[in-house]
């Protein structure tokens, strides 16, 4: 829709243009689909030119404006799956970016799913310099990250040994393809297990095992790390069910990787 | 920016999307669904990509080229869309299409992950599917043989490209624009606003509040007697009466001038106790809305029989009560008009209207004008079901066009039409039915309580609607009828598809089923015993106009397609609960208390013909049946056929295009206007008949019923709570079928529409009264993915009232549906679940809680 108070549109925007009324803007599909009466500019990021995949030694680093398609197209499984779990269908997907939805931080964001159950890194820039925060830090509540005001999110970095892990992914939801109501992936990590809750939570959850579990270790982990009140209340399920999910996803999960 | 091959220079405003750049450029048809990314009618392709232009920077396109579906050009996608009649209103089809155009051959193998951005509100999907698969519907009849074709729809090769012009798809030079301030509060009232500041913003022209609008009272509902709706509403009232409620209105040479007008208004409420429940409503003490005792705006209490003895020769008693929930119409186009003054100094209103007739004549009485003062007409409606019998922004754009003597638009946001238009009424039904072991029914009490919200609008109405058709299909001989329509400070309640009886019969359909069970009585059979039969009479509790009866009946032919569906199988993954499930539904073709319509038939040169109606094309399909119905009463082709129509101007009146009248009220005047016509040019002989023209009319009355009946076989997983459907069968009697590719159309929409309301969608509000769900992102519209495949069938009648044996079709097929569902999900699950909708968290959860508590 039109963001009607948007006076002014920095493009190329640049780390210290920031001020109070800025948003930095990346594919748009956020901004655009609601309204912002508090917005008077836009710093727009698509147009610096950031590469939106490079693939290093050390992992993957994604730029912040990769687009969706971009990243389902880079020719990595459990990405793609991420990709799919959008509400969103590919049309979107053509303008949405990475980064866009780690920093909306809602949580059915898959792309925090991704970057949060491979030990994602997210490289920040403000006008006090750079840091990296991981995936599961950047999130801390529904709609709500580390970044300070000014601050902007440069890329996401998946380190190798992750990436090239073994993963089960589990996806549900209140209706076919549709927004997540649990979203859990888990990976083999040395002899053990990283299982990844998201979109049930309001923030992600990594449990780490570090031997295999069994399945009783996992359901009394689940109990005891994640608070009851942690479980997301809202129109897309309720919190009942979706702790119900987590259990019945996890424990698949742990099926799956323990074959 | 290069648009459709052209060059287009002027730059975008900073924050626009590229959707109203777009449309600003005059490419109309980039249609606004939602404007929040989640329907899809405005997909556009920039540099040959699909993006939803809602959502897309205009900013960005300035040194792109973007193809609009006017871009397209005779795409084999748009054919496609016009072979297979893949679209009913058509708002959403140019979406469609552009998506269509930009599919690899993955993504066509795997249609519902690929349209989960695609919403239609009227199809069901399954004729997308069919366009996107090649499949050819439309046929072109020979002359005389138009009645009973599958003659696609006059306005296709339109929707196809583009070119179909809705409400606002015009230029109106000089046009301002409305936005509203709307109350945060759910009953309050308004002490002071001052507005000085908000004028003082660059663009304001004008804000208007209770202090501009006239005193009178009057209902949105519209009904040829207008007496029928509580006038109980004002143009801005000083009291609010639940959130999203007009407070004041700024009009301004910009959208952007408009909102920025609201902010600035500052007003002062007197915040006053609120109640959001009608139980908690009508108990003593509660807070008063309107002038009504007890908040009761109607109610109807009566008794046919002896319930008790009835009750006392039951062998199987069962009681239950049931409970629906609010519902948005969810039309792609929403609410909107721009009106203005024409040369002559008249009112012309244009909008998104299922009555420009009645609107025509509130608008009127309202600002004390003549009739023929104002003049209200409608585009091509983007869907309507019932959301557009209401008068939600006209009043408004009046007041503002004759105290500005300038035009002026207002047009709902998606967000708008969650908190400021109409819901489905949510009702409470409690009944209690007796049988005999043989399965007779002997008794019938009924209990409803039926939310109308701040406002009576239609509420009165769809209560004794609900509890009429819905007892009236079955012969027991004691019923009894307590039923109340309660205000409430939410957000008002309206006319919407079924009018009251989807939601009773999802409680009279769960009992009959309950009651089959205890008895050990087959569903189908149980319905057997029981349904009336043509030439016994219609009867239920209280006092209603006897014009009704049954002249045509198929409802046995209905239940033996049921009977023949349930004999065959279906695998269901394993683990998986399987259950079958049905119920059926009786209703009134047209309304009582008369619908009328007025119809011309005139030669045109070159051996065409015009004809003139009053009623609205919304996707109903309407004008297509009255086109092959003139056709073949005046020997020709319907492609000889022009239809002018849904304009105050073109007819003497048309009471609307609701309550299943399209056909059986407006099509039979179009017969005798085409019939008169035809006799004429027989007996002219050598005489010129061009200018020759012939009227015909007809008052709605007397009036038959339709039939249709519901099953699904579905399968429910036990550890998550999802429900399959393996198999959805439909059968309707629909009389004489005009258009079977139509009417098949109608049945699939009401099908998956009740889906949504079965299975999905729910209007939700807080604590305080505020609506929470207010964009497609947080309430659910079925997408390809949730709507199964509806088999339908037809029962062969033909009614002796309807035109050429015609009956309607266009609310009934979505009653049976909640009960059918329900009931295979009593089957599959031994749950009988009482509150719609049946999400997968509520059904886990149910199905825990019967675990818990065998």
């Amino acid at each position: 829709m039109d963001l009607n108070t948007v006076a002014d549109v920095i493009s190329p925007a640049r780390v210290g243009q920031w001020r109070p009324g800025d948003a930095w803007l990346a594919g748009g599909t956020a901004l655009f689909g609601e309204p912002r009466p508090h917005l008077t500019r836009l710093l727009d990021l698509t147009t610096a030119g950031w590469p939106p995949v490079t693939r290093r030694e050390d992992g993957l680093e994604i730029a912040a404006t990769c687009t969706i398609a971009e990243l389902a197209a880079a020719g990595h499984d459990l990405a793609e799956r991420c990709c799919h779990a959008f509400l969103a269908s590919f049309k979107i997907w053509n303008v949405a970016t990475v980064g866009g939805n780690l920093c909306a931080a809602l949580p059915a964001g898959p792309m925090i799913a991704l970057g949060a159950a491979l030990d994602g890194t997210c490289l920040l820039q403000g006008t006090e310099g750079e840091r990296t925060v991981l995936v599961r830090d950047f999130v801390t509540g529904e709609g709500m990250t580390v970044l300070s005001d000014g601050e902007l999110l440069r890329s996401l970095h998946l380190p190798a040994a992750a990436l090239a892990a073994r993963t089960a992914f589990r996806q549900g939801s209140l209706h076919p393809h549709g927004r997540s109501a649990a979203l859990l992936i888990g990976r083999v990590e040395d002899q053990g297990l990283a299982l990844t809750v998201t979109a049930a939570t309001k923030r992600p959850y990594i449990l780490k095992f570090r031997a295999f579990p069994s399945a009783e270790v996992v359901q009394i982990a689940l109990t005891e790390r994640i608070p009851e009140h942690e479980y997301v209340t809202d129109v897309h399920g309720s919190p009942t069910w979706r702790r119900h999910l987590t259990r019945l996803y996890a424990e698949q999960i742990r099926q799956e990787l323990s074959a | 920016m290069r648009i459709n091959g052209e060059e287009h220079d002027r730059a975008p405003r900073p924050g626009q999307c590229l959707r109203t750049y777009l449309r600003e450029e005059g490419c109309f048809g980039v249609k606004k669904g939602c404007d929040t990314g989640d329907c899809g009618a405005c997909t556009v392709h920039v540099d040959g990509v699909p993006v939803h232009s809602c959502l897309y920077p205009a900013h960005r396109a300035q040194r792109r080229s973007v193809t609009t579906i006017e871009g397209l050009k005779g795409h084999p996608a748009q054919q496609a869309f016009l072979a297979a009649q893949g679209f009913q209103c058509g708002f959403c089809t140019a979406g469609l299409i552009m998506t269509t155009a930009a599919l690899t051959e993955d993504q066509r193998a795997d249609l519902p992950r690929t349209f989960k951005g695609n919403l239609c509100r009227c199809t069901g999907y399954r004729a997308i599917a069919d366009a996107v698969a090649g499949v050819v519907n439309a046929t072109t009849p020979e002359p005389g043989t138009a009645v009973g074709a599958n003659l696609g729809a006059p306005a296709g090769p339109q929707v196809v490209t583009g070119t179909a012009r809705y409400t606002f798809d015009l230029e109106v030079p000089g046009v301002l624009h409305m936005k509203v301030l709307r109350s945060p509060h759910a009953h309050a009232r308004i002490a002071a606003i001052s507005v000085e500041a908000a004028l003082s913003v660059p663009g304001v022209e004008a804000i208007l509040t209770h202090a501009d609008a006239p005193a009178k009272l009057f209902s949105t509902a519209q009904h040829e007697n207008a007496a029928e709706d509580p006038a109980d509403t004002r143009v801005l009232d000083d009291v609010v009466r639940f959130a999203g409620q007009r407070v004041a209105a700024v009009v301004a040479t910009s959208e952007a001038a408009a909102e920025a007008g609201c902010r600035a208004i500052t007003v002062e409420y007197e915040v006053l106790p609120s109640v959001l429940d009608p139980e908690a409503a009508m108990a003593p003490g509660a807070p008063q809305l309107h002038a009504a005792p007890n908040n009761v705006v109607g109610e109807l209490h009566a008794t046919l029989g002896d319930v008790d003895a009835g009750f006392a020769e039951a062998d199987a008693v069962y009681e239950q009560t049931f409970t629906t929930a609010r519902v948005q119409h969810a039309s792609l186009e929403t609410h909107g008009a721009v009106g203005w003054l024409d040369d002559d100094g008249r009112l012309v209103i244009r909008t998104s209207s299922q009555t420009p007739f009645l609107t025509r004549r509130a608008v009127a009485e309202l600002y004390d004008l003549p009739a023929d003062r104002v003049r209200v007409l409608t585009g091509r409606v983007g869907g309507g079901f019932g959301g557009k019998q209401e008068m939600l922004v006209e009043d408004l754009v009046a007041l503002a066009v004759l105290r500005l003597r300038r035009p002026v638009k207002l047009e709902y946001t998606r967000a708008e039409q969650f908190t400021s238009a109409t819901v489905r009424h949510p009702f409470k039904v409690t009944l209690r039915a007796g049988a005999r072991r043989d399965g007779t029914l002997t008794a019938m009490r009924l209990r409803v309580v039926a939310d109308t919200g701040a406002y009576g609008n239609h509420g009165p109405s769809v209560m004794y609607h609900g509890c009429h058709e819905s007892l009236a299909v079955y012969r027991c001989p004691n019923k009894s009828t307590d039923a109340y329509a309660v205000y409430t400070n939410t957000v008002p309640s309206g006319a919407f598809r079924g009018y009251g009886l989807g939601q009773v019969s999802f409680a009279v359909e769960s009992v009959l089923d309950e009651l089959a069970r205890q008895l050990g009585i087959d569903p189908v059979h149980m319905r057997e015993i029981n349904i009336v039969r043509a030439g016994e009479p219609l009867l239920a509790p209280g006092d209603h106009v006897d014009d009704l009866s049954i002249a045509s009946f198929g409802l046995d032919q209905c239940l033996s397609h049921i009977r023949t569906a349930s004999s065959a199988t279906d695998p269901a993954p394993p683990g998986w609960l399987v259950g079958d499930g049905m119920a059926i539904a009786m209703i009134a073709a047209g309304p009582p208390g008369g619908h009328f319509a007025d119809a011309t038939v005139t030669v045109l040169p070159g051996g065409r013909y015009e004809i003139a109606v009053g009623t609205a094309e919304f996707g109903n399909g309407s004008t297509t049946v009255h086109a092959q119905i003139a056709a073949d009463a005046l020997g020709t082709t319907p492609d000889r056929i022009c239809v002018r129509q849904s304009d105050t101007d073109v007819v003497r009146h048309d009471t609307g295009a609701f309550a299943s009248t399209g056909v059986v009220v407006a099509g039979r005047a179009v017969l005798d206007a085409a019939t008169a016509l035809h006799e004429k040019i027989l007996a002219a002989g050598d005489e010129s008949i061009e200018g020759m023209t012939a009227a015909g009319h007809f008052a709605g009355s007397p009036r038959s019923v339709a039939f249709n009946a519901q099953w699904f076989r579905v399968a429910v997983d036990p550890q998550t709570g999802e429900i399959r459907i393996l198999r959805s069968v439909h059968s309707a009697d629909a009389g004489t079928v005009m258009n079977p590719l139509q009417c098949r159309g109608q049945i699939e929409g009401g099908v998956a529409q009740a889906l949504g309301a079965t299975l999905a969608e729910h209007v939700d509000i807080d604590a305080t009264g505020q609506v929470t769900t207010t964009g497609f992102r947080q309430y659910h519209l079925p997408t390809f993915a949730d709507v199964p495949r509806t088999e339908v069938h037809f029962a062969a009648t033909t009614d002796a009232i309807g035109p050429l044996g015609a009956k309607s079709m266009s609310e009934s097929p979505f009653n049976p549906v909640a009960p059918a569902l329900a009931n295979a999900l009593r089957d599959a699950t031994g749950v009988r679940f009482t509150a719609l909708p049946f999400t997968r968290d509520r059904v886990w959860e149910g199905l825990q809680r019967a675990r818990r508590s065998p």
